[in-house]
């Protein structure tokens, strides 16, 4: 009787875990959204909580005006329900007033406005009956108590596929629609490439323009640049497009892999492949091999905080050599990962949601080399004397594609090399680079 | 519902959470939704704190709602105890708890947990971050000094200070100034509070002679209970700038009995001020805004003590509105009592000041409008806790403030030379002052004059009012240096209006010039 080849990762069940939660809530992916997609203006409808989370997440933002902002609501809108709906329309009204050039209004939910079931998408129906079409207003939900961190891009993608504007676009259907944000530098050499595969019909979402439609057809297929799209990748399926199933374009082995999935999908022939992807691939080998002395070897625990972990901890125990203790996700697609948890290393521990104060029990015990974390808990770690990563940077920094291989390897490798430079005065590897 | 770019303050749960992160063996129990923990790292990152707030967080999430979240609340408890072993138990809700009305003082009460717990009532959707951070002391306070009488025999030189926070403006330096400046002067401090008190120390604040109030916003409810409760009284003259710290100084001798002596101040602000390199100082516009008790210092001594003008003062703290109004009068300006960001932007617009003196947000507003500016006040950002020694209180905060409020400004020679001689390459108003870092503030390019009517340009005027210049008086008004250009334009466009002359003309630039005079 043989056996799968596959590894023991993908059957056992990963621990779950109940208790306080050290992770940002959805509406913290609105600090990239609003940058990416430009003619977008996020509104929370929320607290003052909401507005301080914001902008503490965003406080070195340069600008004094982001697209973003939040309606606070107060005493008297907890009062009546009808009334709320009013002052909205007049925030929305001002708004709308000082900032002319927004077309894409989108009405963000928080948990108050959820606790008190605040339906935004009627409220967002009405807006559109005033304001359309001039200014589009979609809504979607960024509340702690619904999404996680980058799920909150996961409910602006649905709602943005789910909109009838954008449905009602006259173009061609879409061949390949590449789903989940990315830097406009991936973006761009992500469309070479499917230029030189000879592939078109591509389309990027979100793209630079929330407003310009999206037209999807029987033949459409879709695939996932990012791990955290279940929402918008039901959204898309809803429509009729198709996915591609593939782990995620992180380090040369998993862009190629995603890559050879969207060629298999649509025939190219794989020579052709072979001879588009040899060059950066071989450039990707020789950026991510002058970090592999760093991580090879190291033990590594992840804190869940973007649903990255898994694709993040597979790019480093196959490609840098790195071994893993602990992954822990926010949330596990089952279906949407679980090629990537296929390639994980037998015995490395999964964690599906968290108790805080017990995960990190754990992790003092297992006194990893590297510890990938929020915000909240890097610097009580490197207080401790370890060394950790703070996992926010894989949000706000451009990984996927070859090109950024060597980047996405370098950003693990920056704190452990940081700590031998100020440990002993030199960077012994150095010479390496 | 309001509109915000950004906001002053945090939700009031904020200002708790800073209470207990202030003090050792104080834990709070914080009924709060998924993501709340985001305060966590106003900690962390912001102050570089080496350890984990002192903060339990039930975040519930969604599909908790259908259960019991007052059962999860009622567990977070018990584990916190169980696991950090506290002296005390802060207890309370954030905002979204706040309405699932699940009352954690009720639920703390009927748990059997071995510690005193202190109960939060913060209103979120009515009060804000420093009310909470003031409520939270007062109730600490309150729950551990209690009804006992005070000792008798306390001498007369003995006192607390009260006020200073985690995540405030400086406090960590202001102490250590205001501590040595004390004891200096033969004072015995006893109990600093809530930055690194223990729930034993706030026990023992009735054991001093009188308390002092660094900062008003935090500690001004508590130092007035303990004056009803056990007759202490209390200062609250704040020690930011010379003068006030003179006078501070006068006050608690008085208090502690000891003799009225000259105290000279071992400032360098008082020489550095003096000195003839400042003197193009003199009547600089300058714009104040922050937290009540930074913003009325910072206006005794921008017009006390550095010769500056204040032409305009405010503060988003609405409970200390009156003593704003109070000291604006004093420098002829209306005071500006607003949270609203865009309201503050806009007074600044009016106020066309050479300098701005603010927040964190603040400094946001002048980047724009390419105005110098120096921050005096929260919110801050991580460059203001900085590694290096730099309170604000004192006779070393006067150097510190000497410093940081010139520095934004274009040094004297700089100025002149730049007024003298407008069509250098390199030296113009767009460049930025040679002293700062590429990204300071650089002036307003020059307007383009209207393209229709190449004699008359129509100016960007405030309130509304447009008002046609002569495009040779544009010329003209662009010879004036940039940092003062705005309030000519203002004068002019003032008086021409006042006078019904039109358009504006280089003699209306220079009669206005005539009759305003600096």
């Amino acid at each position: 009787m043989s056996l799968p080849q596959r590894t023991a990762c993908a059957e056992p069940a990963p621990i779950l875990q109940r208790g306080q939660h050290e992770v940002f809530c959805g509406l913290t992916s609105i600090i990239w959204l609003h940058r990416k997609v430009q003619d977008a203006f996020f509104l929370v409808v929320g607290s003052r909580t909401c507005a301080h989370l914001l902008q503490s997440a965003a406080g070195v933002m340069i600008f004094s005006e982001p697209r973003f902002a939040t309606a606070i609501m107060e005493e008297r809108d907890l009062a009546g329900m009808a009334d709320m709906h009013d002052e909205l329309d007049a925030v929305v009204a001002r708004l709308l007033e000082r900032r002319p050039d927004i077309r894409m209004l989108v009405l963000v939910g928080s948990c108050p406005s959820e606790v008190i079931k605040l339906d935004l998408s009627k409220a967002a129906a009405r807006l559109n009956a005033a304001h359309a079409p001039r200014h589009r207003v979609i809504a979607y939900s960024g509340s702690g108590i619904e999404t996680t961190f980058t799920q909150g891009e996961d409910n602006f993608l649905a709602a943005l596929i789910a909109d009838k504007a954008s449905s009602r676009s006259s173009g061609a259907a879409a061949k390949l629609v590449v789903l989940g944000c990315l830097a406009d530098v991936v973006e761009d050499q992500f469309s070479r490439l499917f230029a030189e595969l000879g592939l078109s019909g591509v389309v990027f979402l979100p793209g630079r323009d929330a407003i310009n439609g999206l037209t999807v057809g029987p033949e459409t297929r879709f695939i996932l640049a990012q791990p955290y799209l279940g929402a918008a990748a039901t959204a898309l399926e809803a429509r009729g497009a198709r996915r591609i199933d593939a782990i995620f374009p992180l380090g040369a082995e998993g862009t190629s892999a995603w890559l050879r999935a969207i060629c298999t999908a649509f025939g190219v022939d794989m020579t052709l492949f072979d001879t588009v992807i040899t060059q950066p691939r071989r450039r990707a080998a020789e950026a991510m091999a002058h970090y592999r002395p760093w991580l090879e070897g190291r033990s590594v625990f992840f804190f869940p905080d973007s649903q990255m972990e898994p694709s993040l901890a597979r790019f480093l125990s196959r490609e840098m050599g790195s071994e893993l203790v602990e992954v822990g996700s926010p949330y596990l697609h089952r279906e949407h990962v679980a090629a990537e948890l296929a390639l994980l290393p037998a015995g490395v521990t999964l964690s599906e949601g968290q108790d805080v104060d017990q995960q990190i029990d754990r992790c003092r015990a297992a006194n990893p080399d590297l510890i990938v974390c929020g915000l909240g808990l890097a610097n009580p770690f490197e207080a401790e004397g370890r060394v950790s990563k703070w996992s926010i940077e894989f949000s706000f920094t451009p990984i996927q594609g070859f090109e950024q291989a060597g980047d996405l390897a370098e950003l693990f490798a920056r704190p452990l090399m940081r700590n031998a430079i100020l440990s002993n005065g030199t960077d012994r590897r150095g010479a390496v680079r | 519902m309001k509109l915000s770019m950004w906001t002053y303050e945090g939700p009031p749960h904020v200002g708790a959470m800073r209470i207990a992160a202030s003090m050792t063996g104080v834990h709070y129990v914080l009924h709060a939704p998924q993501g709340d923990t985001y305060a966590d790292l106003l900690f962390t990152m912001i102050e570089r704190r080496q350890s984990r707030p002192p903060v339990t967080y039930t975040t519930f999430q969604a599909r908790d709602l259908a259960g019991s979240t007052a059962d999860i609340f009622k567990q977070a408890c018990r584990d916190a105890v169980e696991r950090f072993k506290p002296d005390a138990l802060l207890v309370g809700a954030s905002c979204t708890a706040e309405l699932l009305q699940d009352d954690p003082g009720g639920l703390a009460r009927t748990l059997d947990v071995p510690v005193p717990v202190v109960p939060l009532e913060l209103p979120s959707y009515q009060k804000k971050e420093n009310w909470g951070a003031s409520e939270t002391f007062y109730r600490l306070v309150r729950a551990f000094v209690g009804r006992n009488p005070r000792p008798e025999n306390i001498p007369a030189n003995s006192c607390n200070i009260l006020g200073p926070t985690s995540l405030g403006f400086r406090c960590r330096d202001d102490v250590t100034e205001i501590v040595k400046l004390l004891t200096d002067e033969g004072l015995d401090v006893r109990v600093v509070a809530p930055l690194g008190a223990t729930p034993a120390d706030l026990a023992r604040l009735p054991e001093a002679a009188f308390n002092i109030v660094l900062y008003p916003e935090i500690a001004d409810i508590t130092a007035r209970w303990l004056k009803t409760a056990h007759g202490m009284p209390f200062i609250s003259t704040v020690p930011i700038g010379v003068g006030a710290t003179q006078q501070f100084l006068a006050e608690v001798r008085a208090q502690a009995g000891l003799p009225a002596r000259e105290t000279p101040g071992r400032d360098r602000l008082t020489w550095y001020s003096r000195s003839i390199d400042s003197n193009y100082l003199t009547n600089k516009r300058v714009f104040i805004f922050g937290d009540a008790t930074h913003a009325i210092a910072a206006a005794r001594i921008a017009s006390e003590e550095l010769g500056f003008r204040v032409c305009g003062l405010g503060t988003y703290m609405r409970e200390f509105a009156r003593d704003v109004r109070e000291a604006a009068a004093k420098y002829g300006v209306e005071a500006l009592i607003s949270d609203d960001h865009l309201d503050v932007e806009a007074a600044i617009v009016a106020a066309r000041p050479e300098l701005v003196l603010g927040t964190q947000m603040e400094r946001h507003i002048a980047k724009r409008l390419r105005v110098p500016c120096a921050v005096i006040s929260a919110p801050t950002h991580v460059q203001d806790f900085p590694a290096r020694y730099s309170p604000q209180m004192g006779n070393e905060g006067a150097n510190v403030i000497f410093d940081s409020w010139v520095h934004p400004l274009m040094m004297g020679l700089e100025e002149h030379l730049l007024q003298m001689f407008r069509d250098d390459f390199e030296f113009n108003d767009g460049a930025s002052a040679s002293h700062l870092h590429p990204h300071a503030p650089v002036a307003i390019p020059a307007p383009v004059p209207a393209a229709a009517d190449p004699a008359v340009s129509v100016a960007a005027a405030p309130a509304g009012v447009v008002a046609a210049w002569t495009l040779e008086a544009e010329r003209e008004l662009q010879k004036i240096p940039f940092f003062v250009r705005g309030k000519a334009r203002r004068n002019t466009e003032l008086f021409a209006r006042g006078k019904g002359i039109h358009p504006i003309t280089v003699e209306t630039l220079y009669d206005a010039k005539a009759h305003f005079a600096r």
